[in-house]
């Protein structure tokens, strides 16, 4: 037996520390068998009901029913594609005639109200916001083509709007025979630049766009459409009319006819089939439709490519309760004690079970959301729906943003775990304010509109922005509601607020953690 | 078992957690439920929610967390402080400890859930008026005389003492509160959330019909009864039989595993 005391070499332990305390805390968790399951189960649940919720369909949603009750299988039609690669809304009723060079289009719109859809179920005849009645230079009448317009619209006062995604206000108000609007657009090139005006003399420009790649001749007119009425759960198309007068093009051969035509319209029996009047020098212009992005609706039969990413809901509850079980395990056997006994600087304790915590989970949870994003869009396919384009750069953003939400919700349920030193608060808890708050906002629930939209900026839930892969347009009257994936903070913004609340829970923990005894 | 009985009713009514959970419980639902009732106002026929029966007992989506809590810590509680081998010595017919133990944590849940459900009501009969819900408007002063109102008050105590059953044979088999709390709150809350994301509306009526959330709490609906997807007793009788399951295998557990 010696009698030689040893005296720990105390800066070489400390360099040394935080390694060995990172090793220990991961020695920790692998050795329970049941969190390395319940790991592995997590990315199966992840990928698994993603793949089954987008697989779901097996009749193909724009089939038919033969009488016999036969089904015939096809697959929902696509939207043209915009010059931007875009999914795009374009039909509406034009009349106009070709214009082979530059040029300038004129028109005063007196009167744009909502026409009633007899032959409708479920119709309305009320005016839409975004109805619009003006005038337009477009590269040709197919669907998708690049185009310039401006435009009166329903509540949103005169626009400015070319090529589907771009939007510039001119004059606000409404339009009525007392308070007419006149618009003008000039053609230079690639160059398109739009006027507005209240009385014909005085005129105020609106902006000026480039069209790359339009051609020498185009088409030019005047134009109605009025897009679909949305709520929550419930759409239809509607249908609205213009009147114009003072219609000139210059720049066309004096004396052209012109040609009304239902541009992007897809059937001939369509009850919303446009049409014109014209009665000396005024039109009266039927037409129901959008020139728009598309969106994603209950109307819509598209789909987000990374809709899979739904199953992560699951796999989050499981990462919840193996990260609580990480700390709260500890008290409850009193391990906590040989813990800290071995580790006397609490706070680094903390840091390195938060880091193997979010280490571990963000490894699930990449694997899980991976398999449910790139899976279940081949599913996706499959079902006949159409799919939303989304780059690569996106996707690689909902996976990996996806597994960040996993690893720092495991980081805040962790925090909680050390606060309340038990794992039944800590659960509930991040449960609650994670997931129920999308119960709360979803089509069936009490919440609408703001009071819901603010539920999702403020809870943890916000982090669930990371998923977004459709951009919201003011432009375009939708429910932009979580169910059709659209949330109201932006993506990392919202995985910011997550952020902020595991660091406030941590900062507390680790205050608490020195300040209590074990 | 009224030793039985008394004993776990001797623990449950000692534990200083547990009263303040239930009280918690009445508070989150009857407050919840509040908020919903005063959030929607029926300025315009689009925006009227059409059963306020249902909307003023809003609160039990919350409020049913709180009792997962209660009824999983009345359990777990006992194998985290290593009790529940005190408590088998003392009463060794481990399926008759169970039964003493649902009768008290389920009583305790339908006293509290009468409170929160009838509070909740009251709260509704307050407010809506006020948020435009007028008789002349077609909605009546919510009031328990009337059959549909109370078959879906008396619904919500009956649906928070299910859940609480639930809760109560998934704590005994996993035997963990966090595990057993995830397990539960996950089987509520995960089916609706799921279900939004289902392309099909066959299956999305299917896993309504088949949740034990979304089928328990059609209990109280009380207005377009016709297009629901599971009628309301129905509903309750899924809820019952995922809680009967629980409680099964629970008690299996129980039986044939050390304590």
């Amino acid at each position: 037996m010696t009698t030689a005391t040893v005296t720990p070499r105390r800066p070489a332990t400390e360099r040394a520390g935080f390694g060995h305390l990172l090793y220990a805390e991961w020695t920790k968790f692998v050795t329970v068998r049941g969190w390395v399951i319940a790991m592995v189960i997590s990315a199966l649940l992840t990928a698994g009901i993603g793949i089954w919720a987008t697989s779901g369909y097996h009749g193909l949603p724009c089939g038919k029913i033969l009488p016999g009750g036969q089904q015939v299988a096809a697959a929902c039609p696509a939207p043209p594609l915009g010059p931007g690669g875009e999914m795009v809304t374009d039909s509406f009723y034009f009349v106009g005639q070709p214009l082979p060079g530059d040029g300038t289009v004129t028109a005063r719109v007196t009167s744009l109200a909502g026409s009633a859809t007899p032959g409708l179920a479920g119709g309305t005849s009320a005016l839409q916001p975004w109805a619009k009645a003006g005038i337009i230079i477009k590269a040709s009448l197919r669907p998708g083509s690049a185009y310039a317009a401006m435009m009166v619209t329903g509540r949103h006062g005169a626009r400015m709007q070319d090529d589907y995604t771009r939007d510039i206000a001119g004059l606000p108000g409404g339009v009525s025979g007392a308070s007419p609007r006149w618009l003008r657009l000039v053609r230079s090139g690639d160059t398109l630049t739009g006027y507005d005006s209240a009385d014909g003399a005085r005129w105020a420009m609106v902006g000026t766009v480039r069209l790359p790649g339009l051609p020498a001749a185009v088409q030019a007119g005047i134009f109605v459409a009025s897009p679909d009425w949305v709520t929550d759960e419930d759409g239809g198309s509607t249908q609205a009319s213009g009147v114009f007068d003072h219609v000139t093009v210059a720049g066309t051969q004096p004396g052209h006819p012109w040609a009304g035509r239902d541009v992007g319209a897809d059937a001939a029996d369509n009850p919303l089939a446009g049409g014109y009047r014209q009665a000396g020098g005024v039109f009266t212009v039927r037409g129901s439709g959008d020139i728009a992005p598309a969106v994603r609706n209950s109307a819509g039969s598209g789909r987000a490519a990374d809709e899979g990413i739904i199953g992560a809901f699951a796999g989050l509850i499981v990462v919840l309760v193996v990260a609580t079980m990480f700390i709260s395990g500890e008290y409850r056997r009193g391990l906590i004690r040989t813990t800290l006994a071995a580790t006397p600087r609490r706070g680094q304790v903390l840091a390195a079970k938060a880091i193997v915590a979010a280490a571990v989970t963000f490894t699930a949870g990449l694997a899980g959301s991976a398999a449910a994003v790139l899976l279940g869009q081949r599913m996706l396919r499959g079902s006949g729906y159409y799919i939303f384009p989304v780059g690569e750069l996106t996707q690689v953003r909902v996976i990996a943003g996806t597994a960040a939400l996993l690893a720092v919700s495991a980081v805040l349920a962790l925090a909680l775990g050390v606060i309340w030193r038990h794992g039944a608060g800590p659960v509930t808890a991040t449960i609650a304010l994670i997931v129920v708050p999308f119960f709360f906002t979803g089509p069936m629930a009490i919440l609408r509109g703001t009071a819901a939209d603010w539920l999702l900026r403020v809870t943890p839930a916000a982090a669930f922005a990371v998923q977004q892969v459709l951009p919201a347009y003011p432009q375009v009257s939708n429910a932009y509601i979580p169910q059709y994936g659209y949330y109201p903070l932006p993506p990392l913004g919202g995985l910011a607020v997550l952020c902020g609340w595991a660091a406030a829970a941590l900062g507390l923990a680790a205050f608490l953690l020195r300040r209590r005894d074990a | 078992m009224i030793r039985a009985l008394s004993a776990e009713w001797a623990k449950a009514r000692t534990l200083p957690g547990i009263g303040w959970l239930l009280l918690g419980a009445i508070a989150v639902t009857v407050t919840v439920s509040a908020g919903a009732s005063a959030a929607l106002s029926c300025t315009s026929s689009a925006a009227c929610h059409p059963d306020i029966t249902q909307l003023s007992l809003t609160g039990t989506d919350l409020g049913q967390a709180v009792v997962v809590i209660v009824a999983v810590l009345a359990v777990t509680g006992e194998y985290a402080t290593g009790m529940i081998r005190m408590t088998l010595a003392a009463e060794p017919r481990r399926l008759i400890m169970l039964t003493a133990k649902a009768v008290v944590v389920t009583t305790m849940t339908a006293a509290a859930g009468t409170l929160a459900a009838g509070g909740s009501l009251l709260a509704g009969r307050l407010i809506l008026p006020a948020q435009g819900y007028s008789p002349a408007r077609g909605y009546p002063d919510l009031s328990l005389a009337d059959a549909t109102a109370l078959r879906a008050t008396a619904g919500t105590v009956l649906y928070l003492a299910l859940i609480a059953l639930l809760s109560l044979g998934i704590a005994t088999a996993v035997r963990d509160a966090a595990a057993a709390i995830g397990a539960v709150l996950g089987l509520l809350y995960l089916f609706p959330v799921l279900g939004l994301a289902v392309s099909s509306p066959g299956w999305h009526r299917h896993l309504q019909q088949i949740a034990p959330m979304t089928a328990g709490l059609e209990i109280q609906a009380s207005a377009g009864l016709k297009t629901l997807p599971i009628s309301p007793w129905a509903g309750l009788g899924v809820l019952a039989a995922w809680a009967a399951t629980a409680v099964l295998a629970g008690g299996l557990a129980l039986r044939f595993r050390d304590a």
